[in-house]
């Protein structure tokens, strides 16, 4: 096994085209697991912890540049207001410890279904920022997982950051998982609100080979919102409607059985979370708009 | 380096430190400044490292071995197989019926099938991935169904083993009834009858310091083996057949042990550190990591029981019959015993009159199951807890008072026949428990009108804000047997000497008395100031230099080698009054007339009078005795009909649960565990609310999340890590309340009665019966997941 | 290859280390700092809690190179290095009983003395969530939060 330690980003990328099969490193708390039972034993380990720019995030127009290597626990502390959702879910990533090294650039390289971020990416809205030596490519969010544990990234490529759309609306995430701290998601949603494009979007963790978004979910909300001039009204959801959402949340789900949790459990959780999360977004949302109204 | 012999514990109390009081552990600050030396902390120059290849399979048979290419990968010292076993074969606790190495066939999930030594763990791993094993899978036995049917494999063919003559089947380890009255006679007498059936889930230990110790080889042929486990002699008495070695060539030292709660009592590494060490003619270390851990140590016996009680409409017990089926596993470890404490102990503490319980425990191709915790009676108490609730609500009647109603008390007599004769204030615990203040309602609501998620369930995972949370409260209480059981030779050894040093009078215990984390060390030393007047008392490292001090399990440490280093101080104090009549005696009358005792480093008379100083009579000459001692006999129990002696003293603890579960999602947080357990004597009342308080800990983990998933139909295990094995995080667990009743026992020393495993039986049953409460759900298995409470 | 860092402030150097190596393993192993705990090996108990500039973290997640040129702070640079006078953390968890095996402890202590460096008077709920990271099999935890209480008790009265 080899340790590259680039220096810059350059040398990062060029490494990686050098040697494709290196497993970049950063907060190491998939991989050195790996590493450790004996799971994988790649030739090379290309550590990305001494490149500054990974660790640095910056407000681009409408969305946040979030290096790719921000650990959890600075995005809990510095970006709780523009990121709410992904502020939440990070809150809910491991330990304290963990939070201290892993990031949302680990989370998407992993690609595991049950990783805490992308269901916030996804209902935040986000572009992926993958390069190489050949250039620059921005996936959205949605095309960059393939499979289990497979992302869209080319051999070659490197994530440089993750670009998250600010927060215009509230923003909620909530994980289940069988112990009240410490754990990995059986499952997990995320729920925000666009006021600015009247429209909503979800994320749905570890009930399908990838992390998905409920869209028929999301278009029977957005209407239902919409038609009933509930943007405008902030009147209550019908109590009807909350329960059709969180039945298409459900129905978004393809999960299976594993010793997390059974396939019913994840659709029957996925579906409470959707109604609980909505009615905690809808409820800040009509607070801050009566307040608004009232102004 | 660090020295391979942990330096001996000297403390000097301030205070008199003796019994009774809540002295600090002598290697506190060793293990607060990292410096106390567990077994995997270890290192000697030229040391190995040794590594295990496992069995992928759980039932299969190993066509060939080929070992050639690891061998020839450098760096590789040793690699070896079944076929290079010197001497013994098999090994184990009770029944020797464990493969060292597999032996043509492996019989569970991660079986030992070769070692490999060399100088870096990764060559070890690297050259272990390239022995080539061709398995053929056989078909698994997994339950009672499969072990028992007609055609079934036989697992340990040619059974020579006490129990195999008594047992309805050869895939049957033991089987103990225990019958008592005359059931069918009274059952129409019976005004209500409940009947249940209940599932108890594989618990680990899962303590922290991983199977890990260092064999050094010696230059008499021997070697010397520095380790971590519960039982220095068991270990030696099974470790030197497996060698080929007399007793005497295999020096055994007590490491630091990083916790163990009965996954400590079967051979781990032991033999097969030794046996690469004297292969390679160098010091070879094993340190298992987590996964490998999981394979590594026995479990709790997974157990489903089927129970019938009747009772008359005035709330008396009339009859209990049950049918407790244990599974083994691969191997017998301590199954035999884990089933005379389920049938002896599973009516749990009332008074019942007719009683038919048939326990067995089951060869399978599961993983192997053994000593944990309260073994036995945490899987018994699970259900007659359940039972009971239920019966009481079938009476309509509060389950504590119907409980207080059939509590035994001192004189009871149990299904086995014994009369108990000590305190067994049962009645008196729940009473206590359950006139605890209630924690306050809606913790979680903050004054700002957030919700707190760190006091809901879910917790931080942020999946309820309140909404769908209901509180539940629920109660329990079990007993457990103290000490080793049946007929059992339960004794322990102590050596004790008593010198002055440095113009101080010093006492040093040396016992062989495994300190697991329990505190035996502190409270050897307390035992040592009450019984020699002494301040200054050093615990000699634990080893087998020693006479045997028994297991550090089954809550008999502080009884038996406390016994032990009480009645070896009294001897020391014996001959040191000898020696100070012999040296004072013609200077005062006292010395020939009045009862003398040893306090504060002197001589005195029983009227306060000091007659000499310690030091002046010890001088040049130091006070040793060393011997044996042991509690009364037991009696093993009748194999038709259960009855004897069978155990030497029974302890108790009561719990109330206070649970609030979101009933949407299934989940649970536990918001107090209360707890009320008879001690006998609190010889260090810190220490025994730190093991009442952790041992409810671990109840509380097999009754919400603790469990080895193993699939039902490969028997392999399916989360061998602690990402998926759970155990209760600090936000996990809850306030323990801890009311400490002292009734002592007239037969124990100083009264004491065994404090370890009783908190860990009943904190199961009263969270599961909150959880009832809270959901009206039914819930006969634990651990209770979230597809049970949303029947999902 | 050659790893480089300083540790409880003292330069250093470990030699052919194997490059898929922990922080955890070239601690204890080549630099015989074995106070730092190899309980799960896997970031899920906390037992080999060490702060990484400034920082604490799991080292068994840390890769040895990942190290180099950094500051590194094991249980054993908790204590008086003059004196050897325990911490006020470490001596708050020998007075409360917060020690029973002691495997969690270095890791326990690391966490909780960065909490009070944090949050010199933290409530049980910050307790708690801070050491959520932390596997006790041992203690049940209260005696844990004694401890941590009792040492925040102890800086407040030295204040």
């Amino acid at each position: 096994m080899d340790f590259l330690r680039p220096a810059a980003w350059e040398e990062a990328l060029a490494a990686k085209a050098a040697h494709p099969t290196a497993v970049p490193i950063a907060g190491g708390t998939d991989v050195m697991v790996e590493i450790n039972f004996d799971h994988r034993r790649p030739a090379h380990l290309l550590d990305l912890t001494r490149i500054g720019e990974l660790h640095e995030w910056d407000e681009d127009g409408p969305d946040i540049r979030l290096g790719a290597a921000v650990p959890y626990a600075r995005i809990l502390d510095e970006l709780r207001t523009p990121l709410p959702g992904l502020a939440l879910a990070a809150h809910t990533v491991g330990s304290p410890q963990i939070r201290n090294r892993g990031s949302v650039g680990g989370n998407l390289g992993a690609a595991s279904p049950a990783g805490d971020s992308h269901p916030p990416l996804l209902a935040a809205g986000a572009v992926v920022e993958a390069e190489s030596v050949r250039g620059t490519r921005l996936i959205p969010v949605e095309e960059f997982y393939t499979g289990v544990k497979r992302n869209a990234l080319a051999p070659d490529e490197l994530i440089r950051a993750v670009r998250v759309r600010k927060a215009t609306g509230p923003q909620q995430f909530s994980k289940v998982g069988t112990r009240n701290a410490m754990v990995i998601a059986v499952c997990a949603l995320g729920i925000a609100l666009h006021p600015d494009s009247r429209t909503v979007r979800t994320g749905i963790g570890s009930a399908a080979p990838t992390p998905v978004r409920a869209r028929a979910a999301e278009d029977f909300l957005a209407s239902v919102l919409d038609e009933e001039g509930l943007w405008e009204s902030g009147r209550p959801i019908a109590p009807s409607a909350v329960r059709q959402f969180a039945e298409l949340c459900s129905g978004a789900c393809n999960p299976i059985d594993d010793v997390r949790g059974s396939a019913r459990y994840r659709r029957h959780a996925v579906g409470v979370m959707a109604r609980r999360t909505l009615g905690w977004v809808w409820q800040t949302y009509t607070r801050g708009e009566g307040e608004a109204r009232c102004a | 380096m660090r020295d391979l012999t942990p330096t001996g514990l000297t403390q000097a109390s301030g205070i008199k430190g003796g019994i009774g009081e809540s002295t600090l552990r002598p290697d506190g600050t060793l293990k607060v400044t990292g410096e106390f030396a567990y077994a995997s902390d270890l290192w000697h120059e030229d040391m190995l490292w040794g590594v295990t290849l496992r069995s992928p399979h759980a039932h299969a048979r190993i066509r060939s071995l080929g070992v050639a290419e690891a061998l020839a990968t450098p760096g590789v010292h040793a690699v070896l197989t079944h076929a290079d076993l010197p001497a013994a074969t098999r090994y184990g606790l009770e029944i020797e019926d464990t493969p060292v190495l597999a032996d043509g066939v492996v019989r569970h999930h991660g079986e030992p099938v070769a070692l490999v030594a060399a100088d870096h763990p990764e060559t070890a791993r690297r050259a272990a991935a390239k022995i080539h094993v061709d398995y053929e899978t056989l078909p698994v036995i997994t339950d009672e169904a499969s072990a028992t049917a007609p055609g079934a494999p036989v697992l340990h063919p040619g059974r020579t083993d006490e129990h195999a003559p008594h047992v309805p089947h050869p895939n049957i380890v033991h089987r103990q009834p225990i019958v008592r009255g005359d059931v069918s006679a009274v059952k129409d007498r019976a005004d209500v009858i409940v009947t249940g059936e209940y599932e108890v889930g594989m618990q680990d230990q899962a303590f922290l310091g991983p199977e890990s110790g260092l064999a050094v080889p010696a230059e008499d042929g021997g070697v010397d083996l520095y380790i971590a486990t519960q039982w220095l002699h068991a270990d030696l008495r099974q470790i030197a057949p497996v060698l080929g070695l007399p007793e005497d060539k295999v020096r055994m030292t007590l490491s630091g042990v990083g916790g163990a709660f009965g996954g400590r009592e079967d051979l781990s590494m032991q033999a097969h550190a030794c046996l690469l060490a004297l292969r390679t003619g160098r010091p070879v270390k094993m340190v298992y990591n987590r996964f490998e851990s999981f394979f590594g140590h026995v479990h709790r016996h997974p157990a489903k029981l089927r129970y019938e009680h009747g009772a008359t409409r005035d709330g008396d017990l009339l009859y209990v019959t049950a049918r407790i089926v244990l599974d083994g596993g691969a191997y017998a470890s301590s199954s035999p015993a884990v089933v005379g404490n389920a049938a002896s102990l599973a009516v749990g503490p009332y008074v019942v009159d007719h009683v038919d319980v048939e326990a067995i425990a089951l060869y399978t191709n599961n993983p192997p199951c053994g000593a944990m915790r309260g073994f036995g009676a945490v899987q018994a108490c699970f259900a007659y807890e359940a039972q009971m609730d239920k019966l009481a609500a079938a009476l309509g009647m509060d389950p504590v008072e119907f409980r207080r109603r059939n509590a035994m008390a001192q004189g009871a007599v149990m299904p086995t026949g014994q009369v108990v004769d000590s305190p067994a204030p049962v009645a008196e615990l729940l009473r206590r428990v359950k006139a605890m203040p209630l924690p306050p309602a809606r913790q979680w609501e903050s004054a700002g009108g957030a919700a707190d998620v760190r006091a809901l369930p879910g917790g931080l995972s942020n999946t309820t804000h309140g909404e769908s949370v209901v509180r539940g409260v629920g109660y329990a209480v079990g007993i457990k047997n103290v000490g080793f059981s049946e007929g059992f030779d339960d004794y322990s050894t102590a050596r004790v000497r008593l010198e002055a040093v440095g113009g101080e009078a010093v006492a040093t215990v040396h016992t062989a008395m495994a300190e697991v984390g329990q505190g035996g060390v502190t409270v050897h030393a307390q035992i040592a100031r009450t019984e020699l007047g002494v301040a200054r008392v050093t615990i000699h490292p634990a080893d087998t230099r020693v006479g045997s001090a028994g297991s550090t399990s089954a809550s008999r440490q502080t009884y038996v080698t406390g016994g032990a280093v009480k009645h070896v101080c009294e001897l020391v104090r014996e001959k040191v009054l000898e020696l100070a009549r012999a040296r004072f005696g013609t200077y005062h009358p006292a010395w020939a007339t009045a009862e003398l005792l040893l306090e504060d480093g002197k001589v005195v008379t029983d009227g306060g009078e000091v007659l000499a100083t310690l030091v002046d009579v010890l001088e040049g000459e130091a006070v040793e005795a060393e011997d044996e001692w042991r509690h009364r006999p037991t009696r093993p129990f009748d194999r038709r009909t259960g009855q004897g002696f069978g155990h030497v003293q029974y302890s108790f603890a009561a719990h109330r649960a206070v649970v609030e579960v979101d009933t949407e999602l299934g989940l649970v947080k536990v918001v107090e565990l209360a707890c009320a357990q008879d001690v006998g004597k609190a010889l260090n009342p810190l220490s025994v609310t730190g093991q009442i308080q952790g041992g409810t800990t671990q109840g509380l983990g097999l009754a919400v999340m603790e469990e080895i998933v193993v699939d039902p139909v490969t028997a392999k295990v399916r989360n061998p890590s602690f990402t998926d094995y759970l155990i209760p995080t600090i936000l996990d667990t809850p306030a323990i309340p801890v009311d400490v009743l002292e009734l002592a026992d007239d037969h124990a020393p100083y009264g004491l009665r065994g404090v370890g495993e009783a908190p860990t039986l009943s904190s199961t049953p009263a969270v599961v019966a909150a959880i009832r409460q809270a959901t009206g759900l039914a819930l006969t298995r634990v651990p209770v997941r979230p597809e049970h409470l949303t029947g999902t | 290859m050659r790893v480089t860092f300083t540790v409880n402030g003292r330069t250093q150097r470990a030699d052919d280390v194997w490059e898929g190596e922990s922080l955890l393993y070239v601690l204890r192993e080549r630099l015989g700092l074995a106070g730092s705990k190899n309980a799960c090996e896997q970031g899920e108990c906390g037992s080999c809690t060490v702060r990484l500039d400034g920082v604490p973290v799991c080292a068994c997640l840390v890769a040895a190179g990942q190290a180099e040129g950094r500051e590194v702070e094991t249980v054993e640079g908790l204590a008086d290095r003059a004196t050897g006078e325990l911490s006020v953390v470490q001596q708050a968890f020998v007075d409360s009983g917060a020690v029973q095996c002691g495997f969690c402890t270095p890791g326990l202590l690391v966490a909780a003395d960065d909490l009070l460096r944090q949050r010199p008077d933290p409530s049980d709920a910050d307790i708690r969530e801070a050491l959520s990271g932390n596997l006790c099999r041992c203690t049940g935890y209260e005696k844990i939060l004694d401890a941590v209480r009792l040492a925040a008790a102890r800086t407040g009265e030295a204040d």
